[in-house]
C-alpha cells in the first residue's frame, strides 16, 4: 500500500480505508485488465462464424436464453470485473450502432489485448503501444474503403441485399431457413426505407412471434398484428374496408383532473346524475358512430355498459392496446390518435382493408391482423417456431439482419466476408509498418497479428487447421493481388468469398475495427486499480 | 493473477466438453422420467405438489408431468417447452416429442464421443428430418372427401389416442363421445365450445354427450324450475347495487329520512332496470354477476328464472349456443338479440342440481359430463378427453392421417436409413443415428408393454423392407401386425410436428459449447 510522509516525516493517509482495499498499480494492473478481457473474449470466440456454437445462458430467476449474438451473451452474462463490463459495453455499442458483428468486435479487442501484452513484455510504453493501434487502425480502414465495392440494387432487384442478409443469418440457428428469413427482412426493409433519404426507421418494423407451428411459417406482413381480441366476443372477427377510430380515452364519464366532489343529498338530484351517467355512453358511442368509424381502437378500457353499447350499435371494438402499437397503427393507417371524443373527425380516421382476427392452436390464442393499410409503411414479421427459445433467437437473428439491411440502404459499399477483410488488412499494415520509423512499428506490426486471429478463429471453428488454413490463405491473397479470399467455412471447396457470396457491410467493418482499437486504448492507459475489498 | 473474479459471485460457468455432458445428461434425464409413460402399456406418475395442501395428480400425459417438475437444468427446460408447447399446438404427442428430442441426443453423444463435431450432427439431423417428413408425406391418406371414412378415421385416431390414458378400458365410448363432440364444431378449432364438466359418482363409463348446454348453477329460489319455448336474455350487468360511475359523486345527507329517500330511489333504479328486463319478453335471465335477493325477487313475482353469477366461458357459451348477444343495457329491447332454445330444466347428476338447457338453436356447443370414481381420475380422464379432443380438431382441418404402432417411425427410419448410404462423409453418421434415434420409439413401446423388444424391432424392420407394409406393433397381442386392419390410426399433423420440433430442439442444445449461469436471485424468506 501506498503510504505518504508529510516534510515531517509523518505519515498521512490519502486513501480512506486504505487497508480495506485492494490496489493494483504499473504493470501488475495492466495485465491484469488485459487478462480480463481475454477472458471475455475467448468467452465468445467459440460462437464466431457460420460454425460458431451457442451458449446458455441461466438468468437469476432461473429463464434460459439460448444464443449466438455477441451482444446478448455478453449481457445477459453476470460480469463483475470492471473491465470485462468494458468489453460488454464494447458489444453493445456495435449492436446500437450497426446492429451486427457484436461478436467480432470483442474477438478483435480479445486479439488486440492478447498482442499489447507481449509487447508490454518487451518494455514499450502502453501509450506507445496505443498510438501503434490507432496509427494501424486507420491504415485498416482506408484500406478496408479500398477493397470496397459498391454494390447496386433497387426496389426490383433485391437479390444482392438478401444475399448480404444471408451471410448474417448464416452464423444463427435459423441458418436452415436462412434465405426466406433474409428474404423477409429485406422486404420488411425495404418497405419502410426511405430511399431517398437513404435512411430507415426500423421502429416501422414490429417483430411479433408466436410458439407453434414451424420456422418456415413465418410470413412478413403488411399491416400490424396486436395480440388482442375484440373485446366482445360476438363482435365481428373480419372487416373489410375499416375506417379505425384510435382512441387514447376511455369509454367512461369524464375524470376532470381538479379535486371535486359531487354531492347528492336530494332524490332529483340522485335521478339526473343517472340520466347524466346514461347520456355520456351514449354520447361517446354515437360520437364514434356519427364520423363514419367502423373499428374502435381504444388504450384503454371500457366497462361492459360501453361494450354492450359497442357491440348494439354495430361497432366492433379493441380495448387495452399498449402504446407503442397504436402508434404503429396509427402510422400504418394514416388515421391520428384521437385523446377526446370531441375531437374525432372523419378526417382522423385510420384506414385498412381488412382486419381479421386468427386463432391459433388448440389454446384460446388469438391475434389481430390489420392488412391492406392505406400507409404500408409499417411492416410486422410473425415468427414462428417450436419453442420459446428459438423464437426469442429469432427475433434476435432477424434485428440482426434488419440492421445490416438497413446500413447497405444507407451505405451500399460492402467488403466480402469469411475473414477476407481481415486478412488484406492485415497484409496491408504489415506492408505498411516498416514505414515507420521507432517502437510504433511493433504495435503496427502487432496491430496486424491481431488481425489474423478472427480467420484463425473462423478456421478453428470450422474444423480447418488454423494455420494452415490461414497462411495457405494469405499467401493466396498476395499471389493472385485478390483480397476476395478468405476461409471456407461451409466445406465448398472455394476460398473466393465473391462466388461463395459471403458479404459484409463496410460500415459494420469499419466500426468494428476502431471500436475495438478505441476500448484497447482505454484499457492499456489504465495503471492504477482500485477496488474496495471484499467484506 | 485477478482475473479468476470475472463473474459476479456464484455466477457459474461451464466450457466445453463439460456444458455439452451437462446439457445432454440433463436432457436425457428429463426423456427417461417420461420414457415409461409412453405407449398403450404405459404408466401412470403420481405428482405430488410442494405447495400447501401437497395436492395429489395421477397423470399419463407428458406435458401434464414436465410441466410440475421443478428443473434447474438449462437444456431440461428446453425439452420441457417444446412438450408445452406441443400441448398448446396440437393436444397430443406431448411425451413422444420429449423421448424423441431425447432419443436424438442419446445418439449424438455417442457421435460426439467419437470426435464428430456438433455442427456436423446437426447439418446430417437435418437432412434426415427433412427426409423423413417427406417419407411421411407420401404415404399419407387424405379421407377429407369421403365423409363416411373421415369419421372413422377420426375414430380411430381418437381410440388411439385416449388407449395409452386411462380410458382406454372405455375407449370406444370416449371416442364416440369425442368424435361427435369435434363433429359438431363443424371444423372450428374452438374447443372452448366444448364444455367438460366433472362430476364424482358413478363409474367412467357413465359419462355422456349432452347435445345441449348444462350450466352448474342453481336456479333462484321460488322461480320454475322449467321452462318450456324460453326466450333467454343473456346478460353482463351489475344486478346488486347499481354503482354510479361518475366520478366524485357522493352521497351526502343530513338527516335520516333523507336516507330513506334516497334508498327509495335506488330501490326505484333496480325496479326499473329489472322492468326493463322483463319488457323484452324473456322468460329467462342469465348474468354473469350476482343477483341481489330483491331483483331476484322480483323476477320470481314476474315468473322469470334468473340464474346468476354464470362464469365467463359459461356466458360466452350459453351466449354462442342459445344464439343470443350478451347485452349491458337494457334501453331498447327491440334490437337485443334474444337466445332461444326449446326447454329448461333443473336435473340431477350425482347429487349436484345443474340447470340444462336443450333444444337450442345453434349445435355447436355441446357439453360432456365425466363420471368417475374420484377427483383424481375424473382429472386424468379430462386431460385424455382434452387430448383427443384436440387431436380431432386439428385432424379436422388437416385430415391427413397415418397408421400408428410404430408404423410411421418405421416408415421414416427406412427412408433415412436409405439417405444415409447415399450421402457421402460424416454425416452419414449422424442420418444413420437419427434413424436410430427414430426406431427408438417403438422400441419403448414395446418394452413399456413387457414385450422382446429386440425381437419386434427386427421383424418390424424386416416386414418394412418390404414395400407398401402396414405393419406396427399390436401391443396387445405382443406381435407384428397390421396396424390398417387393427384400426390404428394417428394424425399426420401429430407426426409431423414431433418430429420437426424434436429435431429444432436437438440442435439446439447441441450447439450449445457454453453454459453461464447467473447468481440465483435472493429471495427473501416469505415463511
Amino acid at each position: 500500500m501506498a503510504l505518504a510522509f508529510d516534510e515531517y516525516g509523518r505519515p498521512f493517509i490519502i486513501i480512506k480505508e486504505q487497508e480495506q482495499k485492494t490496489r493494483l498499480r504499473g504493470l501488475d494492473a495492466q495485465k491484469a485488465n488485459i487478462s480480463a478481457g481475454k477472458a471475455v473474449a475467448r468467452i465468445l470466440r467459440t460462437s464466431l462464424g457460420p460454425k460458431g456454437m451457442d451458449k446458455i445462458l441461466q438468468s437469476a430467476d432461473g429463464d434460459v436464453t439460448i444464443s449466438n449474438d455477441g451482444a446478448t451473451i455478453l449481457e445477459q452474462m453476470d460480469v463483475g470485473n470492471q473491465i470485462a463490463k468494458l468489453m460488454v459495453e464494447l458489444s453493445r455499442s456495435q449492436d446500437y450502432e450497426i446492429g451486427d458483428g457484436t461478436t467480432g468486435v470483442v474477438v478483435m479487442a480479445g486479439a488486440l489485448l492478447e498482442q499489447s501484452e507481449k509487447l508490454l513484455e518487451h518494455g514499450i510504453h502502453p501509450i506507445r503501444i496505443a498510438e501503434g493501434f490507432e496509427m494501424a487502425s486507420r491504415i485498416a480502414v482506408e484500406n478496408l474503403e479500398h477493397i470496397a465495392h459498391k454494390f447496386e440494387f433497387d426496389a426490383t432487384n433485391v437479390e444482392p441485399l438478401v444475399q448480404t442478409c444471408m451471410t448474417t443469418l448464416s452464423s444463427k440457428i435459423v441458418n436452415r431457413c436462412k434465405h426466406s428469413l433474409a428474404e423477409i427482412a429485406v422486404k420488411a426493409v425495404l418497405a419502410v426505407a426511405d430511399l431517398e433519404r437513404k435512411d430507415v426507421n426500423l421502429d416501422l418494423i414490429k417483430v411479433e412471434g408466436k410458439v407453434g407451428g414451424k420456422l418456415e411459417d413465418t410470413e412478413l406482413i403488411y399491416g400490424i398484428v396486436v395480440e388482442k381480441d375484440m373485446s366482445h366476443p360476438q363482435m365481428p372477427k373480419r372487416i373489410e374496408n375499416a375506417k379505425i377510430a384510435i382512441l387514447t380515452c376511455p369509454f367512461e364519464p369524464p375524470k376532470p383532473k381538479t379535486k371535486h366532489k359531487v354531492d347528492i343529498d336530494t332524490v332529483e338530484k340522485f335521478q339526473t346524475l343517472r340520466q347524466q351517467e346514461q347520456k355520456y355512453f351514449d354520447d361517446m358511442v354515437q360520437k364514434c358512430k356519427d364520423v363514419g368509424s367502423t373499428l374502435v381502437i381504444c388504450q384503454w378500457g371500457f366497462d361492459d355498459e360501453a361494450n354492450h353499447l359497442l357491440m348494439h350499435r354495430n361497432l366492433p371494438a379493441v380495448r387495452w392496446v399498449g402504446g407503442v402499437e397504436l402508434e404503429l397503427i396509427a402510422i400504418a393507417t394514416g388515421g391520428r390518435i384521437v385523446p377526446r371524443f370531441q375531437e374525432l373527425t372523419p378526417e382522423k380516421l385510420g384506414k385498412a382493408g381488412l382486419v381479421r382476427e386468427k386463432s391459433f392452436g388448440t389454446t384460446k390464442d388469438r391475434m389481430l391482423y390489420i392488412e391492406q393499410c392505406a400507409n404500408s409503411r409499417a411492416v410486422t414479421i410473425f415468427i414462428r417456431g417450436g419453442n420459446k427459445m428459438i423464437i426469442e433467437e429469432t427475433k434476435r437473428s432477424l434485428h440482426d439482419a434488419l440492421c445490416v439491411a438497413r446500413n447497405l440502404i444507407r451505405n451500399n459499399s460492402i467488403v466480402y466476408g469469411g475473414g477476407s477483410a481481415e486478412i488484406s488488412c492485415s497484409l496491408a499494415i504489415e506492408a505498411a509498418a516498416d514505414g515507420y520509423p521507432g517502437v510504433e512499428q511493433y504495435a503496427i506490426r502487432a496491430f496486424a497479428d491481431a488481425l489474423d486471429s478472427i480467420p484463425m478463429a473462423l478456421a478453428e471453428n470450422s474444423g480447418l487447421q488454423p494455420i494452415e488454413t490461414l497462411s495457405a490463405v494469405k499467401s493466396q491473397q498476395i499471389k493472385e493481388n485478390n483480397p476476395c479470399c478468405g476461409i471456407d467455412c461451409n466445406d465448398v471447396g472455394i476460398n473466393d468469398m465473391r462466388e461463395q457470396n459471403v458479404f459484409e457491410t463496410l460500415i459494420g467493418k469499419q466500426q468494428q475495427i476502431l471500436l475495438a482499437t478505441q476500448v484497447v486504448k482505454m484499457i492499456l492507459k489504465i495503471d492504477d486499480v482500485i477496488s474496495p475489498s471484499d467484506y | 493473477m485477478a482475473i479468476d473474479k470475472l463473474l459476479k459471485d456464484e455466477a457459474t460457468e461451464e466450457k466445453g466438453e463439460r456444458a455439452r455432458m451437462s446439457s445432454f445428461v440433463g436432457a436425457m434425464a428429463i426423456a427417461d422420467v417420461v420414457k415409461t409413460t409412453l405407449g398403450p402399456k404405459g404408466m401412470d406418475k403420481i405428482l405430488q405438489s410442494a405447495g400447501r395442501g401437497q395436492s395429489v395428480t395421477v397423470t399419463n400425459d407428458g406435458a401434464t408431468i414436465l410441466k410440475s417438475l421443478h428443473i434447474d437444468n438449462p437444456a431440461a427446460k428446453v425439452l420441457i417447452d417444446i412438450s408445452k408447447v406441443q400441448d398448446d399446438e396440437v393436444g397430443d404427442g406431448t411425451t413422444s416429442v420429449v423421448v424423441l428430442a431425447g432419443e436424438l441426443l442419446r445418439e449424438a453423444e455417442k457421435l460426439v464421443a467419437v470426435k464428430i463435431h456438433p455442427m456436423t450432427i446437426i447439418s446430417g439431423y437435418r437432412m434426415a428430418a427433412e427426409c423423413a417428413r417427406d417419407a411421411l408425406l407420401k404415404k399419407v391418406m387424405d379421407n377429407k372427401e369421403d365423409a363416411e371414412k373421415f369419421k372413422s378415421d377420426l375414430m380411430k385416431i381418437a381410440m388411439t389416442t385416449l388407449s395409452s390414458k386411462i380410458l382406454s378400458q372405455d375407449k370406444e365410448h370416449f371416442s364416440k363421445l369425442a368424435v361427435e363432440a369435434v363433429m359438431r364444431l363443424k371444423g372450428s378449432t374452438n374447443l372452448e365450445a366444448i364444455q367438460i364438466i366433472k362430476k364424482a359418482g358413478g363409474s367412467l363409463r357413465d359419462s355422456f354427450l349432452d347435445e345441449g348446454f348444462i350450466l352448474d348453477k342453481k336456479i333462484g329460489i321460488g322461480q320454475p324450475k322449467r321452462i318450456e319455448n324460453a326466450n333467454i336474455l343473456i346478460a353482463n350487468t351489475a344486478m346488486d347495487t347499481d354503482k354510479v360511475k361518475i366520478y366524485g359523486a357522493r352521497v351526502r345527507v343530513d338527516s335520516m329520512s333523507r336516507v330513506a329517500e334516497i334508498e327509495g330511489a335506488e330501490k326505484e333504479k333496480m325496479r326499473e332496470k329489472v322492468q326493463k328486463i322483463i319488457a323484452h319478453g324473456i322468460n329467462c335471465f342469465v348474468n354473469r354477476q350476482l343477483i341481489y335477493n330483491f331483483p331476484e325477487e322480483l323476477f320470481a313475482d314476474a315468473g322469470i328464472v334468473a340464474i346468476e353469477h354464470a362464469d365467463f366461458d359459461g356466458i360466452e357459451r350459453l351466449a354462442l349456443v342459445t344464439g343470443g348477444e350478451i347485452a349491458s343495457t337494457f334501453d331498447n329491447p327491440e334490437s337485443v338479440k334474444l337466445g332461444h332454445c326449446k326447454l329448461i330444466e333443473e336435473i340431477m347428476i350425482g347429487e349436484d342440481k345443474l340447470i340444462h338447457f336443450s333444444g337450442v338453436e345453434m349445435g355447436q356447443a355441446c357439453t360432456i359430463i365425466l363420471r368417475g370414481a374420484s377427483f383424481h381420475v375424473l382429472d386424468e380422464a379430462e386431460r385424455s378427453l382434452h387430448d383427443a379432443l384436440c387431436v380431432l380438431s386439428q385432424t379436422v382441418v388437416d385430415s391427413r392421417v397415418l397408421l400408428g404402432g410404430g408404423w410411421p417411425e418405421m416408415v421414416m427410419a427406412k427412408e433415412v436409413d436409405e439417405l444415409a448410404r447415399k450421402t457421402p462423409g460424416k454425416k452419414s453418421h449422424a442420418i444413420e443415428a437419427f434413424s436410430r434415434a427414430l426406431q427408438a420409439i417403438p422400441t419403448i413401446i414395446a418394452d413399456n408393454a413387457g414385450l422382446d423388444s429386440a425381437e419386434l424391432i427386427a421383424q418390424l424392420r424386416a416386414e418394412h423392407h418390404k414395400e407398401g407394409s402396414n405393419a406396427g406393433i399390436d401391443v396387445i397381442s405382443g406381435a407384428v401386425g397390421d396396424m390398417e386392419k387393427l384400426g390404428i390410426s394417428e394424425a399426420f399433423k401429430v407426426k409431423q410436428a414431433v418430429l420437426l420440433s424434436a429435431t429444432e430442439a436437438a440442435e439446439m442444445i447441441l450447439r450449445v459449447d457454453e453454459i453461464i449461469t447467473c447468481a440465483p436471485r435472493r429471495r427473501e424468506d416469505r415463511m
